[in-house]
């Protein structure tokens, strides 16, 4: 059977819509346990966290030149550079280290 | 507060814009992706304009190209979103009584990775205003990276493009790392998600673990120990 691009698109919508969208309909309410409130406040660090590391590592396509990358983000990130700043500096070192190597 | 809101939009708006410049780069190289994978450019736009998700539209142009069946495409969006719900929840104990139901249905599909963490390191509540704001840019980047990369495709040397693929990776970092130098807790949960982030990617008995599902493990087990461990202050969670 050949496979609809419109059901497709109409699945990756649906899902995602509503994985993003159910949770803040049905929680209204403050949420009183402290240990969910705890947990809700470290859910976004985690998550981040998780999402780079260890794939930050391939996403350059050498891992010399990403982990030159990494280094350079960590630095601008502890000096104070914003989002911005720091996903540059990272980008520019990755790119002059892969001409390098 | 109405007073003020136009202003909350313009920070909103420009707190969006690096989200913004490096969706464009991320979403540019799923634009070459998508085409190379053997959908049209338009087809790619729409995916791209409905969906604003990185790792869910990556893998839902996969099994679009290997003629996946519709319940494997649902299982598989799901699995990688279901952090948007516990993201979701978060985000939901910080919204202000103005954010009534018609943004919630509408906004709150624009609470991806990175608006979620920009809207969540804001102080106080976060108002439709905000929310709108933050989120314009990183559509349009979005959108239009993914339009510039199945357009433009190849015109970009290949180390240029290879160095814009860590760019998300540097806003993600520059989200954690003052955090957890600000907090000993936030650098715990770092640690602590990296470190099973880690032995999940590398140990051969768990490379069953997709990434989507990888992220959840990583994301609960870390968070729950260290709300047992460092329980936060009240104000600090809820800062109304």
């Amino acid at each position: 059977m050949k496979h609809n691009y419109w059901i497709y698109l109409l699945i990756m919508f649906g899902v995602t819509y509503l994985t993003r969208v159910a949770p803040l309909v049905i929680f209204r309410k403050k949420i009183q346990s402290r240990f969910i409130r705890s947990f809700l406040y470290y859910i976004p660090y985690a998550v981040l966290a998780a999402m780079t590391f260890p794939a930050v590592f391939f996403a350059a396509g050498s891992v010399p030149a990403a982990a030159a990358g990494v280094a350079a983000a960590v630095i601008a990130a502890l000096m104070g550079g914003s989002l911005f700043t720091v996903a540059v500096t990272a980008s520019a070192v990755v790119y002059v280290v892969s001409l390098l190597i | 507060m109405t007073a003020k809101e136009p202003s909350v939009f313009r920070q909103g708006f420009k707190d969006g814009l690096p989200i913004g410049i490096g969706y464009f780069s991320v979403a540019f190289s799923f634009g070459i992706a998508a085409v190379s994978s053997g959908i049209s450019w338009w087809q790619a736009v729409l995916i791209s304009f409905t969906n604003l998700t990185s790792s869910g539209q990556f893998a839902g142009i996969g099994l679009i190209a290997s003629f996946a069946s519709y319940i494997e495409m649902a299982l598989t969006e799901f699995v990688i979103n279901m952090r948007y719900t516990l993201m979701g929840i978060s985000l939901s104990q910080k919204l202000s009584p103005a954010f009534k139901m018609p943004f919630k249905l509408t906004l709150g599909h624009c609470n991806t990775d990175e608006i979620f963490a920009v809207a969540m390191s804001r102080q106080g509540e976060v108002s439709p205003a905000y929310m709108g704001g933050l989120s314009i840019l990183p559509y349009v980047g979005w959108t239009g990276g993914t339009l510039a990369g199945a357009v433009l495709g190849n015109i970009l040397p290949f180390s240029l493009s290879q160095a814009l693929g860590i760019m998300i990776y540097g806003m993600f970092m520059a989200i954690i790392i003052p955090a957890a130098r600000r907090e000993r807790p936030v650098l715990f949960v770092v640690l602590t998600s990296v470190i099973i982030s880690c032995i999940i990617y590398f140990v051969p008995a768990f490379s069953f673990i997709t990434s989507g599902f990888s992220i959840i493990i990583c994301a609960v087990a870390a968070s729950a120990l260290a709300a047992w461990l460092h329980p936060v202050e009240g104000e600090v969670a809820d800062e109304t």
